[in-house]
Formats: structure tokens, C-alpha cells, sequence
């Protein structure tokens, strides 16, 4: 990669409860990027994901924007990872909007009824963003699987933070809403945030990623643009399959096929 | 749409979470003057309020001032802590069920508190009581939360409650059984079913400066527990320190629970119920419901020792044993209504 590294890993190892879970993981990943982890279950992907944002301990250096994460205090890490855990729980029926405006949370909005007009507009650019000020007042647990999964992103869009780091935000949703939570992501990217999606579905990844990273047994196996990351000795080797390639409307089209 | 349309309604919601607080904070004005106006001789509100401010007759303000405005306070202000800890356990805990009655609090701060009167350390009426009630109510809730772990489901919260109260029971009555003076025994039994009676400035004393530093330590994480709505791994993502959060949650229970189970002896379920009353009229965010649960569980606990002063029997009625008569039916009630979400979050 020719340009310079927003986010920075050397050496990164996590040990969980005595397991080795992550294994000298080194990876440079670029703003406006938007970044697939792939791996077969059990392959660390969370965990990764977890230690990139400093919310489990790991060995190693993490460096964003040149500057050791380790060095930054929690509300400055806050500012600089919106993250996205899997299945977008919320505990207890609040409105949408509420939801959206803890993403203000790090830069000192912690009371949604009380926003200042800058952290009103941010809240009101990430609802517009994904296309959820239809639900503004509705309670997220009252909301589909589909509508609850864009305000969760909206809540992360809202931290206006340079890296999103999501963790398998298509999964349990239906074919419609994975595009358009991997399309909101990518126009995300485009508009200069790192993006870093944990995904299953090796098609999402291959159609709308800039670099793969795949992910095997607590290493980093193989990364690069999509067709040369996912190629398919790395199919055969990590994921034991072999998949269809082809090309469609320009983009590059995988789909897993057979198992070996 | 857009600005105006979300400022707006947001305006509304405000608008009624503030007027549901005002009117439960003049329910409480109200019992507290009806509190104070009942007993051997009953007073008018009327004549309560120029007791109070040091008019009317000298009699009604010695019975005001000096008899019954000790009793008074003390139910206000325990009522507050129990609402607002459990509000605040209900928060960090993501769970409507959570309560320091069902964790084992009160009967561990009671414990505490037995064995210091049992071993003869000090009198019913010094600082030790409260310290040995506090440090036993922190010890139970953090073995608690450290047996539950950082995601626990309620089957597990429930079950090391029930397990945590009952080796506090248990030790209580190993207390009282090794105990070789009966009037002490006797005096321990009554006492720890809950009462608000003959209680004087001296015991507000001994128990407020507990309350109300538990009660700013409570109160103080609000927001935290409105970012925790999302679960503790996203709230740490947002900047709340969680391992902080826990500590304050679980010294500011102790605190209160502690400081208030040393001067009246175990009153349970406020906690639990005060929070449920207040979330129809409120909302569900957990850091705008620590305020209204403090004033509903003030509520409860002085309608409770007024009904206990107005009820005829022979003998007192405990308040403690009030509560805990009208509380476990409402828990009951809250299990059989939250049934289908308990059997998903048991599996």
C-alpha cells in the first residue's frame, strides 16, 4: 500500500484464559478503505476485532493515526473506533433516536435530551445517512431485524469516528438488507473512514471490499485485494472449499461451491 | 422533518417525564406530612406544617420535631436509597428483575450488623453498626457480581441471590443460636423484621451521611447506564470505564443498603418495586429512572409505615414485613409477566 497506514498492527497476540487466540498478527490498513476479515469459525475474527479497538487486552503494538493506543485514554479511544458488536442488543426500549445519540457518548454528549447543535447535527447527518428518521421516536425493540441493524449502524456513523470496525453486521438479516448495510459501509468508506467488516459471507466480502484479510487458527494467512486474498489454494487451505469466480457488472463475483 | 420535527417531540418526552416527577415528588409532600400527622394523637396536615415551622402549639412541636420527624426522614430517605438501588442494579444489570433484596443485600448488611450486636462489640446505637452492615451488604454484592461474571443471565443472578441470602440467613441464625443471652436474641428477631419505630435523631444520624454518599455515588453514573443499554462491550467502545462503573455501583449499594439496614433492620422489595411503577410513566432510559425511583420507593416505604401505624391489630406490625407481604406477590406478578422474555434469557 502506497499510501500512509491509518491503523497499524505489529505483532498483535491475545491470550484468552490460557488459549492462544491471536498469533503475531501484523496489518496496515489505509482511511477510506473498506476492509473485509474473513476466517473460518473460531478463527480469532472477534477477537481481533476486539483488540484493534483496545477493548481486551493483547500483546503487541496498535497504533492509530500514528499514535500508540495503548498511550490514549479511554475517551480518546471512543472518539477514534465507532464499533459495531454483532447483533445489535439493545437492553431496554428506548427510542431510535437515543440510540443514535449515545455514538455522541465520547465527545461528551451523554445525555441525549441535552445535545449541543453540533452533536444534533451529527446525530441528525447519521440518521439521514441510512435512512432512519422515520423511526426517530419509534423503540428500537419494536423495530425489525432489518430497521434495527441500520440504527445500530447509525449510532456508530454518529461517533464520527476514522475507523468503523463491524462485527458481522449482515448476519441473521435477509438478502436485501446485507447489500444495503454493505453498501451504507461502503459509501462510509468512500466518504475517508477505515472500514473493518467481520463477515461469513465470502460474496459481500469479494464484491464490496478493498482488502481481505483472511484469518486462520489465531493468523493472519493471507491479505490483499479481494481475488488475489481469497484466492483458491487460500480457499482450499483455510476455508476447505472451492468456489465459482466470475465476474459481473465489473465486479468480482465469488461464490463458496463445494466442500473438499 | 429533519431538525424541527426532532427537537420537537423530543420537547414532549420531556415535558412528561417532568411532570410525572413533579406529581410523585407532591405525592411525597403529601405522605410526608400525613406521617407526621399520625399516631397517639393525630394532627391535620395543617397543624403539621406550623409544628414544623416552629409556630403552632408547643405540644404538636415536640411531637412533630422531636417524636415523629426522625421516623419520618429516616423513611424518606431509606425509601429513596432502596428505589434508587435498585434502579441503579437494574441498570448495570440490564435486568428488570435485578434488586438488593433478591441479591442478598439487606440480609447480608443484617447479618453484618447481628454479629457486631451479638459479640457485644458495640451498643445498637454506635457507627460500628452501620460499618459492619455496609462492609458485609459490599462483600455479598460483590460476590455476587463477580460469580455472575460480565454478561450473566438472570438464572444465574437469581440463583447465586437466592444462594447468597440464604448463607446469609443461615449465619444470622448461627448467630442467634450461639447466642447464650435470650434478650438479646429476642431483640435481634424483632429487629430484623424491619421496623421505623421509636427511631430518633440519633439513628438519622448514624444512618444519612451512608445514604447520601451512596445515594451521589448512585446517581453520579447515570449516564453511563443509559450508554450501557447497549451492552457492556459497546458502552466500554463509547468511553464508560465498566470495571469503574461496577465498583461504584456495587460501594454506592453497599452504602445506602448498609446505612440503612443498621438503624432499621432488613426492608425488602422497595427496590424492586419502585423502578416498575416508575417506567410507564417515565420511560425506560436507566439514567433518567434513578430520580423517579428514588421518590417512588420514598413513597412506598412512607405510605408503608403510615399503613402500619393505621392498620388495627394487637400487636405493631413490622414495616419489613409490610413490604415484603405486598412485594413478593409483585415479583410474582413481574415473573408471570415477563415470562416469555425470562424463558428466552434463561436457555
Amino acid at each position: 500500500m502506497s499510501e500512509v497506514a491509518l491503523l497499524t498492527a505489529r505483532g498483535l497476540g491475545v491470550t484468552l484464559s490460557g488459549r492462544v487466540v491471536l498469533k503475531d498478527v501484523s496489518l496496515a490498513l489505509s482511511a477510506g478503505h473498506l476492509v473485509a476479515l474473513v476466517g473460518p469459525n473460531g478463527a480469532g475474527k472477534t477477537t481481533l476485532l476486539r483488540s484493534l479497538a483496545g477493548l481486551i487486552p493483547s500483546d503487541g503494538i496498535i497504533e492509530i493515526g500514528g499514535q500508540a493506543l495503548s498511550s490514549l485514554p479511554l475517551r480518546e479511544r471512543a472518539k477514534r473506533f465507532g464499533y459495531l458488536p454483532q447483533g445489535h442488543v439493545v437492553h431496554w426500549p428506548l427510542p431510535a433516536r437515543d440510540i443514535v445519540a449515545l455514538g455522541r457518548y465520547p465527545h461528551g454528549a451523554t445525555d441525549p435530551a441535552r445535545l449541543s447543535p453540533r452533536d444534533t447535527e451529527a446525530v441528525l447527518r447519521a440518521m439521514q445517512a441510512v435512512d432512519v428518521m422515520q423511526f426517530s421516536e419509534r423503540r428500537v425493540t419494536e423495530l425489525s431485524g432489518g430497521e434495527r441493524s441500520r440504527v445500530a449502524l447509525a449510532r456508530v456513523l454518529a461517533v464520527e469516528a476514522p475507523v468503523i470496525l463491524a462485527d458481522e453486521p449482515t448476519a441473521s438479516l435477509d438478502p436485501r438488507h446485507q447489500i444495503d448495510v454493505m453498501k451504507n459501509l461502503r459509501t462510509t468508506a468512500d466518504s475517508g473512514v477505515l472500514v473493518v467488516v467481520v463477515t461469513h459471507d465470502l460474496g459481500l466480502a469479494a464484491r464490496f471490499a478493498d482488502h481481505v484479510l483472511v484469518l486462520c487458527e489465531g493468523r493472519l494467512v493471507s491479505q490483499g485485494a479481494p481475488t488475489e486474498a481469497l484466492s483458491e489454494q487460500v480457499m482450499a487451505d483455510v476455508f476447505r472449499i472451492s468456489a465459482y469466480r466470475a465476474e459481473y457488472q465489473r465486479e468480482t463475483v465469488i461464490v463458496p461451491w463445494a466442500d473438499l | 422533518m429533519s431538525v424541527q420535527a426532532v427537537t420537537v417531540t423530543d420537547e414532549d418526552a420531556v415535558r412528561r417525564r417532568m411532570g410525572a416527577t413533579a406529581a410523585i415528588a407532591a405525592l411525597v409532600a403529601a405522605l410526608v406530612l400525613i406521617s407526621l400527622g399520625i399516631g397517639p394523637v393525630r394532627l391535620s396536615p395543617l397543624t403539621v406544617m406550623e409544628a414544623l415551622f416552629g409556630s403552632g402549639s408547643e405540644v404538636s412541636q415536640v411531637i412533630v420535631r422531636e417524636i415523629r420527624l426522625p421516623r419520618t426522614l429516616l423513611a424518606l430517605a431509606i425509601g429513596a436509597i432502596l428505589g434508587l438501588s435498585g434502579a441503579s442494579l437494574q441498570g448495570l444489570l440490564r435486568n428488570p428483575l435485578a434488586s438488593p433484596s433478591l441479591f442478598g443485600a439487606p440480609q447480608s448488611a443484617a447479618f453484618g450488623a447481628v454479629l457486631v450486636i451479638a459479640l457485644g462489640l458495640a451498643d445498637v446505637r454506635s457507627y460500628a453498626l452501620p460499618v459492619a452492615a455496609i462492609i458485609a451488604a459490599f462483600g455479598s454484592v460483590f460476590v455476587l457480581l463477580s460469580i455472575a461474571g460480565r454478561n450473566a443471565g438472570l438464572l444465574i443472578l437469581i440463583l447465586s441471590g437466592l444462594a447468597i441470602s440464604s448463607f446469609a440467613g443461615a449465619a444470622t441464625a448461627l448467630v442467634m443460636n450461639l447466642s447464650s443471652n435470650p434478650f438479646v436474641v429476642l431483640e435481634i428477631a424483632f429487629w430484623l423484621l424491619g421496623s421505623l419505630e421509636d427511631r430518633s435523631f440519633q439513628h438519622v444520624v448514624l444512618a444519612l451521611p451512608f445514604i447520601v454518599v451512596g445515594a451521589i455515588m448512585l446517581f453520579s453514573q447515570r449516564h453511563a447506564f443509559r450508554a450501557l443499554s447497549l451492552g457492556e462491550e459497546t458502552a466500554q467502545s463509547l468511553g464508560v470505564d465498566v470495571g469503574r462503573l461496577r465498583l461504584f455501583v456495587i460501594s454506592g449499594v453497599a452504602l445506602g443498603v448498609g446505612g440503612a439496614v443498621a438503624v432499621t433492620g432488613t426492608i425488602g422489595f422497595i427496590g424492586l418495586v419502585a423502578p416498575h411503577l416508575m417506567r410507564p410513566l417515565v420511560g425506560h432510559d436507566p439514567g433518567r429512572l434513578l430520580v423517579p425511583s428514588a421518590l417512588a420507593g420514598s413513597a412506598l416505604l412512607l405510605a408503608a409505615d403510615i399503613a402500619v401505624r393505621i392498620i388495627p391489630s394487637t400487636s405493631d406490625i413490622k414495616v419489613g414485613v409490610l413490604t415484603s407481604i405486598i412485594g413478593v406477590p409483585f415479583f410474582l406478578y413481574l415473573i408471570m409477566r415477563e415470562r416469555r422474555a425470562l424463558g428466552g434469557g434463561v436457555a
